[in-house]
């Protein structure tokens, strides 16, 4: 394998450690001629980091890496280009205000006595998007088009300083479904070609539409890596999940059966173009219901346009019976909804605050600035759910950057719980946050349900979803494809829906 | 086509102001529409006109430049005192100042590139070290009598009508063209734009932003140089106190002239037509004779706004006509 001519770019032995945490650990990945090549993981799997390493972004610690059997180090992106690996961020990274053309050729235009021949730039950027399919003005600027125009501008351009390696950081997760076969058509061009593409991407059925083999990394680590035809779908979402059969059997906890109570809320069609397709969701009192599926599937779309943090362009929801619209996160507010956001560091907590003041932050907003909470209300709310969810250290005043990230997670809820709301929106609550933790916010989420309260939680973690929801909704590609309840809900059969291939899929 | 001539919309706009108010100023004096008006135009504005072309540079690139109108003044007192007291020859000295200033200017530049600084922040320093330093080296006016200066401020190309292109406007004129062709059409004028439009995509790129940002301040220093020069020729005298606040007067011509305060966008020729129009305002004023000057000051500031409030508008109407979903349909030939 080692002497094949068909291996392009070779890595072995990559490893990254930030601060003493393992980002990469010794994970070895190789690209063949003319071969598209997904890589793929969840969340903090390594794959960006790899990239960055890759491409000289990043310093690797360990590793080394052949480029047609010669050993390369790049130091930067610009030294990775110039030997020959080109990369395509998600974020289109050309300049919007420049010309086409200029884009394509900044920084090298044909120039005549320091002048640069626009006349000239302009045919040959013409002559090389008409090899991509693409017949447009270049003399607009780049920010006037799709895009799907701006990525393929961007792949043009790499593609044209001689790249033999491209890699695709999440092209298509901001293009519909016609520009993603553009795109596609480019890619399987560029592999006859003989160039090695990198494809990174959340969508499985792309993988299975376009790409010869696959790479998984989970943990920083090599998970796997086998030709498309030799992996069906339910192995690979165990591989990028880490569930192995033994572990796929967690246990139900037997359970009243669910109440067929009114529901709280319902949603009908509801969806946005572009986000996540069409739904229908049902919020019960004292039911809890789980959304999983992997990263980018749609799952945090789903909640952010039910709390109005996005607006809905379709459907209709109730609340108690009542049409309403839920334009904003205040009027989904004033509704009796709360939402603790996934991303805590960025969306939720205000580091500098105290716990007391992060505590009040959502009731005081709903109150409205001109019917301020007493220092001592604001005192006794803090002390209640100090106690009730045992923050540690128990002390009002600490800011809340200094706790643990599960403290921090509970008194993420408590802010939310406070204002006593009919449906709380739970996003990733156990995640970065110790095992010990996990139990007691899982111990909660029962607690708060058997309270009388709704409950819609995203979470990665199957095992956790199993034990405590009452109904499970699967998401893949943007979309609800599959709906558990009772004792449907179980890890494998929720792995079977994620892994399902769509029935207009090969 | 039309989408590349969208970008020119402010410019046609900036022209139109500008026409409008000849004709306006023109049938309220008729002894205004001359060319002896508009040579007094160039020649007044010249010093005005060619910071306006480093500016526009810095501001297209994002940046800005607070030190421009001290360094002119600083410029000034350099020359009355080499000239006069040092016994410098004119010529000289104008080439030991153009040094100072690009060496100033890169300075600046390496500061906001290398420290990570806001150009406000540094070129504000910039600023009071500048003008500091000019307090410094004389508080009084200083005349200047060489015999260059003499020459110079009398040369002029004689046109019809008692009408004189003088040197300053030379200058000016040279300035702007020379602007413009740096600008639009090298590969240095497309880094500034990239750099405007997103600096890490433009490191990505492989594009050398350091030095582009070290060269866009040297070039405005330089300018900025180049209109103390002209200042000092203009007034032949050199004091510590000129051109204060000409810094303002030169973002106010780069923004009426259409260019974005937030940088990507612009072009010499519209700076160039906001200095004429602030200078026409101007000899409005002088024409009338009633009116007191600062109504210039305030003509300025409606004009700012309207033309920050026409930008919002066309940026808003393209960003909606962007949105439209149309998708690659559109230009693609063979999906």
């Amino acid at each position: 394998m080692p002497n094949d001519d068909s291996i392009l770019l070779s890595l072995t032995g990559f490893s990254k450690a930030f601060a003493g945490f393992v980002a990469l650990d010794h994970v070895d990945f190789t690209l063949r001629r003319g071969e598209i090549h997904a890589l793929l993981g969840e969340n903090g799997a390594g794959k960006s980091t790899l990239i960055k390493t890759m491409t000289g972004v990043v310093a690797r610690d360990a590793g080394t890496m052949r480029l047609d059997g010669v050993e390369i180090a790049p130091r930067s992106a610009a030294e990775a280009t110039r030997m020959g690996i080109a990369t395509v961020y998600q974020e289109v990274n050309l300049a919007p205000n420049l010309s086409v053309a200029q884009n394509l050729f900044l920084g090298r235009q044909p120039t005549r006595l320091g002048l640069v021949r626009e006349r000239e730039m302009r045919r040959r950027a013409e002559d090389l998007l008409a090899g991509f399919g693409l017949s447009i003005d270049v003399a607009a600027p780049l920010e006037s088009y799709s895009v799907a125009i701006q990525h393929i501008v961007a792949i043009a351009r790499a593609v044209d300083q001689s790249a033999r390696v491209l890699i695709l950081d999440e092209p298509t997760a901001s293009l519909d479904a016609h520009e993603v076969e553009v795109l596609f058509g480019v890619m399987r061009q560029l592999a006859a070609r003989g160039i090695g593409i990198v494809f990174v991407t959340h969508f499985l059925d792309q993988v299975y539409a376009i790409c010869d083999r696959i790479t998984v990394l989970r943990n920083g680590r090599l998970a796997g890596s086998a030709p498309v035809a030799e992996l069906p779908r339910l192995d690979l979402v165990r591989m990028m999940l880490g569930r192995e059969l033994s572990a796929a059997t967690a246990q139900r906890p037997p359970r009243a059966p669910a109440t067929d109570a009114a529901p709280l809320a319902a949603f009908e069609s509801f969806g946005k173009a572009g986000t996540v397709a069409p739904f229908d969701l049902t919020l019960r009192p004292g039911h809890v219901v789980g959304l999983a599926g992997l990263l980018g599937s749609g799952r945090t779309e789903t909640v952010r346009l039910v709390f109005g943090a996005d607006r809905a362009d379709c459907g209709r929801a109730e609340v108690g019976g009542q049409a309403v619209v839920i334009a904003s996160p205040r009027e989904a507010m004033r509704l009796g909804f709360g939402y603790c956001p996934e991303e805590r560091k960025t969306e939720g907590i205000v580091a500098e605050l105290t716990v007391r003041e992060n505590i009040v932050l959502a009731l005081q907003a709903r109150r409205g600035a001109m019917h301020p909470l007493s220092r001592r209300e604001q005192d006794e709310i803090a002390a209640k759910f100090i106690r009730l969810l045992d923050i540690r250290p128990p002390d009002p005043e600490r800011p809340i950057g200094l706790l643990s990230g599960g403290n921090q997670q509970k008194a993420l809820l408590a802010r939310w719980l406070a204002t006593a709301p009919r449906l709380l929106i739970l996003d990733e609550p156990t995640r970065g946050i110790d095992v010990g933790a996990h139990a007691e916010i899982i111990g909660l989420i029962r607690d708060l349900c058997a309270e009388g309260m709704a409950l819609l939680v995203v979470s990665s973690e199957l095992e956790e979803i199993v034990t405590y929801a009452d109904e499970v909704i699967v998401l893949r590609d943007r979309a609800h494809v599959a709906q558990l309840t009772g004792e449907a809900i179980s890890v494998p059969a929720i792995l079977a829906a994620i892994a399902e291939a769509p029935a207009d899929a090969a | 086509m039309t989408r590349s001539l969208n970008r020119l919309m402010p410019v046609f706009a900036t022209t139109a102001v500008f026409l409008a108010g000849f004709v306006l100023c023109s049938l309220a004096y008729p002894n205004f529409a001359s060319l002896r008006v508009v040579m007094n135009l160039l020649t007044d504005n010249a010093f005005l006109g060619i910071v306006a072309v480093g500016m526009t540079f810095v501001i297209i690139s994002g940046g800005i430049d607070l030190s421009v109108g001290s360094v002119i003044g600083f410029t000034t007192v350099f020359l009355a005192l080499a000239i006069e007291r040092w016994g410098v020859p004119p010529l000289a000295a104008f080439a030991i100042i153009l040094i100072i200033c690009a060496a100033f200017g890169a300075a600046m530049g390496a500061v906001i590139q290398y420290f990570e600084l806001p150009p406000f922040i540094v070129t504000l320093a910039g600023m009071f070290l500048a003008r500091g330093v000019s307090f410094l080296m004389s508080t009084e006016s200083i005349p200047v009598d060489a015999a260059l200066y003499s020459h110079l401020s009398d040369y002029a190309i004689r046109l019809s009508g008692g009408a004189r292109l003088t040197v300053p406007a030379m200058i000016m004129l040279a300035v702007v063209g020379a602007g413009m062709v740096l600008l639009h059409l090298t590969r240095f004028g497309a880094n500034v734009y990239a750099l405007g439009g997103s600096r890490t995509a433009t490191a990505l790129m492989g594009i050398n932003v350091a030095r582009t940002t070290v060269l866009i301040y040297t070039l405005s220093s330089v300018l900025a140089g180049l209109s103390g020069i002209v200042f000092s020729l203009y007034t032949s005298s050199g004091y510590s106190l000129s051109a204060v606040g000409v810094e303002l007067d030169a973002i106010a011509a780069v923004v009426i002239g259409g260019t974005l305060l937030s940088g990507g966008y612009g072009f010499v020729f519209g700076s160039f037509l906001g200095v004429l129009i602030q200078g026409l305002i101007q000899t409005y004023i002088s024409f009338d004779g009633t009116l007191s000057s600062w109504w210039a000051k305030i003509a300025t500031g409606l004009l700012l706004f309207a033309f920050i409030a026409f930008q919002q508008i066309t940026l808003y109407m393209a960003r909606r006509s962007r949105l439209r979903p149309a998708g690659v349909a559109q230009g693609v030939l063979q999906p």
